[in-house]
């Protein structure tokens, strides 16, 4: 599904309870990117990209700034670990920022998408309150 | 070098640039194209496949109708020998070692075609394999590449955004102010809704004795039996 066409699907959607929100960003001649609000959580968006392969959606949770110097490797460390158990998420790093994603493939269904966007929103949430230790008061 | 043992050093300790390509483009190009190439070659190879397998079943048919012909003229042969007839019998021998010198060239034709095959099918996996390997690869690459692209984006609408990278804690309270708010909009609707219904006031009389109180079974139950007694 072209990103255009997500986008305008989106609009009129609403799943599991919520609505979504969504726009292209201006990114002339580069890559597409459309950020996906969730249910009007404006702070933490979603950005979905498309490769060849697949569909990325990338939700940034901190920057490396913000984590406590000392807990850092602790930090690394239990996020590993969560990964495999957090339902269809997982944790990442994008330069300097911590990030938590999903990979689709291609082919996905709009229903596969806006399940894998619900869930990454309420786990970026649950994951940011979790991680909330670990930061820089 | 793997492309992720590359990747893995590229982006180790990030020290990488923001926006420095790990393949150039041109790279990326000719790996393309060596992948379009491993595909003409696949078709070709299996176009061969299909031929030579066919040539093979047809030497074996050769094959089986001359060991036919050579199995009728010892028959012959054998007649000819009953009646008597030597120089007939020789004749034919002669012609059974024809059938025979024929067979053995057929048959080592067939052994080049089975070897042929073999090694073609050989080729076919290992190109097959050798695309699957280039094109994972690439799709590293490329996300990679794309991942980069799209966080500059990213980077560049955050920044000219008002709501710009706030600290992770400042987003998580307000996620969960607005949270909290919805939730008392809803409480606040559902005593507005009980209040329009007269719910709330039905409530507060029934409470305090006033109104149409609830008729209950036992009630009833008594004005049957005041009923009866009249």
């Amino acid at each position: 599904m072209e990103l255009n066409e997500l986008s305008i699907k989106l609009a009129t959607f609403e799943t599991e309870g919520v609505g979504f929100e969504s726009f292209m960003i201006a990114n002339p001649g580069e890559q597409d990117v459309l950020q996906v609000i969730v249910d009007g959580n404006d702070e933490l968006p979603i950005f979905v990209t498309q490769t060849q392969e697949q569909l990325l959606c990338i939700s940034y949770l901190f920057s490396e700034e913000e984590v406590k110097a000392d807990l850092k490797d602790e930090l690394n460390d239990t996020l590993l670990r969560l990964n495999v158990p957090i339902p269809l998420s997982a944790f990442a790093k994008v330069d300097n920022r911590y990030a938590i994603f999903g990979a689709l493939s291609v082919s996905s269904s709009f229903d596969d998408i806006t399940h894998e966007l619900v869930t990454l929103a309420d786990n970026a949430i649950e994951a940011l309150e979790a991680i909330t230790p670990y930061l820089n008061d | 070098m793997s492309i992720l043992k590359k990747l893995f050093t590229a982006v180790r300790g990030g020290a990488r640039e923001a926006g420095e390509a790990i393949v150039d483009a041109n790279g990326i190009r000719i790996f393309e194209q060596e992948i379009a190439d491993a595909k003409n070659a696949l078709q070709k190879a299996k176009r061969n496949l299909t031929e030579v397998m066919a040539k093979e079943m047809q030497t074996t048919r050769k094959i089986s109708a001359l060991n036919d012909s050579i199995s009728e003229h010892e028959g012959y042969a054998g007649q000819a020998l009953e009646k008597g007839n030597e120089a007939l019998a020789l004749e034919i021998a002669e012609k059974i070692g024809d059938f025979e010198r024929e067979k053995a060239e057929h048959e080592e034709v067939l052994g080049g075609f089975s070897q042929h095959i073999v090694a073609l099918k050989q080729q076919i996996k290992e190109a097959e394999k050798s695309i699957k390997e280039n094109q994972r690869q690439l799709s590293m690459v490329k996300t990679t590449e794309s991942v980069q692209q799209a966080t500059m984006a990213v980077n560049s609408t955050l920044n000219t955004n008002s709501s710009a990278m706030t600290s992770a804690r400042a987003s998580l309270e307000r996620i969960k102010q607005r949270q909290q708010d919805r939730q008392d909009q809803l409480g606040a609707a559902k005593a507005l809704e009980s209040e329009t219904n007269g719910d709330g006031l039905k409530a507060k009389m029934a409470e305090a004795g006033i109104g149409g109180t609830d008729t209950n079974s036992a009630d009833i139950l008594a004005r049957i039996k005041a009923k009866k007694g009249n």
